[in-house]
């Protein structure tokens, strides 16, 4: 029981995917102009998450590692078409404000990385609780930057007008969530490192490519190989010229 | 309208006015990772473009004469992202045997664009607003669409290199140093863009 719990606490707070990971920052900044919103959208990739953490455990066996990837991904599509048929169903108000975001849970990072990284290696209950902890994780955080962001852009809260504020609306546009994040990220900084320099290269702001740990980017379609030599910062140099060729023939010796 | 007004509006509006990184937060991950410095930008931003563009070409056509036909249609996040995911590897292959040039230029981003969510958000993109079974010119107006997008990311993240650049030189407060001040460029840029809606 007690590694379930600490699954839990690990993606709520230890390795929160948008806090302390900031993977999947393309749904954060674009469907939190409300905390409903953000609830929604938590929701909805979290279910996706279980259910793709849950079924890739009981497959881990049967799938050969050369085309875990394809199997993966068609994995996570099935169940995001589950949950966009759901959500057009039942409830319409949250599909019409999540829109195109909800189809493209498919390529959020979170996912594809807690299947390579967790889901592939561990036990069915690990992995689902797993699923449940990340996904709280992210909907928690979303739902926060969704609160700011209301709270800030349209004087709301839940919905509910906060007198004598006069909102200023530039927070529920683009440049607002940017601005969110912005602070967000610089708090981060402060708390990991003190006055100290950042040092963010292992999470996905640098370029979900160069995300080693994970399995969102270069990753995708057997190409751990690929990532692994390309993990010394790919587009820097001339050192990708040399380097890729000794993966590419990797990686279709893997084939 | 003619079909040249309506597809010169499409490319203005999709490149510009909703540019897809700074209003519609896809493909965030290259713009924020691979925006160091101009080259390696337009690199991404070439690479960017030729994917999207035959991208849309493909998953449009697939779209009209596949699922659509044949009420398919629930399928398409299934159908678009292997499609997506196969082409770029084919793309990849096909580039390395006919045109080594070309390879040595857009190779090594190739791989990193298969997970790029603006390509697929682009795909389904042209098929919420019905570009692609439209009657007439359809798949023309999915390229187009794709390609103005495309070219959208890639003046936004060239953009964003060269200011970078010169951030590199400025004096910034510790906590700002690395991603936070990117993301308030960003900010800063999308408050700029915001000009362009006046003039669709």
């Amino acid at each position: 029981m007690k590694a379930y719990m600490e699954r839990i606490y690990n993606g709520l707070i230890k390795e929160n995917p948008t806090f302390v990971l900031f993977l999947g920052i393309c749904p954060t900044l674009a469907v939190t102009t409300s905390a409903l919103n953000g609830v929604g959208m938590g929701l909805s990739t979290m279910a996706v998450l279980v259910m793709s953490n849950l079924l890739i455990s009981l497959l881990r066996k049967v799938i050969p590692s050369q085309v875990r990837m394809p199997a993966y991904i068609t994995i996570i599509a099935s169940f995001v078409t589950i949950v966009h048929l759901l959500l057009e169903a039942y409830v319409p108000s949250l599909y019409e404000s999540l829109g195109l975001y909800i189809p493209l849970i498919v390529v959020n990072c979170i996912i594809l990385g807690r299947a390579e990284a967790y889901a592939s290696s561990h036990s069915v209950g690990l992995s689902l609780f797993d699923g449940i902890g990340m996904g709280l994780g992210f909907t928690v955080a979303l739902t926060c930057i969704g609160a700011v962001r209301e709270l800030l852009g349209a004087g709301t809260v839940l919905g509910f007008t906060v007198p004598v504020y006069e909102p200023a609306t530039i927070f529920i546009l683009a440049p607002g969530a940017f601005f969110v994040l912005a602070a967000l990220a610089a708090v981060m900084n402060r708390v990991q490192h003190g006055n100290g320099r950042t040092s963010t290269t292992d999470s996905c702001l640098e370029g979900c490519e160069h995300c080693t740990n994970m399995g969102c980017g270069g990753r995708v379609f057997t190409r751990a190989a690929v990532s692994e030599t390309e993990e010394a910062d790919v587009p820097a140099g001339g050192a990708e010229e040399i380097e890729k060729p000794a993966a590419a023939e990797e990686k279709e010796g893997q084939e | 309208m003619s079909t040249l007004q309506q597809l010169l509006l499409i490319a203005v509006g999709s490149a510009l006015v909703n540019n897809v990184v700074l209003s519609q937060f896809l493909g965030l991950c290259p713009f924020l990772g691979v925006s160091k410095n101009t080259k390696t930008a337009g690199g991404m931003g070439m690479a960017v473009i030729f994917v999207i563009t035959i991208a849309s070409l493909v998953t449009g056509a697939i779209y009209k004469f596949f699922l659509a036909p044949w009420d398919l249609t629930y399928l398409q996040t299934i159908v678009f992202i292997l499609v997506i995911a196969a082409l770029v590897q084919l793309v990849e292959m096909f580039l390395k045997k006919f045109s080594p040039a070309l390879y040595r230029a857009l190779g090594v981003y190739l791989p990193l664009i298969t997970t790029n969510c603006a390509v697929l958000g682009v795909a389904l993109t042209n098929v919420q607003k019905g570009y692609a079974t439209q009657a007439s010119f359809g798949l023309l107006t999915c390229v187009v669409n794709g390609a103005a997008t495309a070219v959208g990311f890639t003046i936004a993240i060239v953009i964003m290199a060269g200011i970078r650049e010169r951030i590199e030189h400025n004096d910034i407060s510790p906590s700002f140093q690395g991603m936070p001040i990117v993301l308030v460029t960003a900010g800063l840029m999308a408050m700029a863009f915001f000009g362009f809606s006046g003039l669709i």
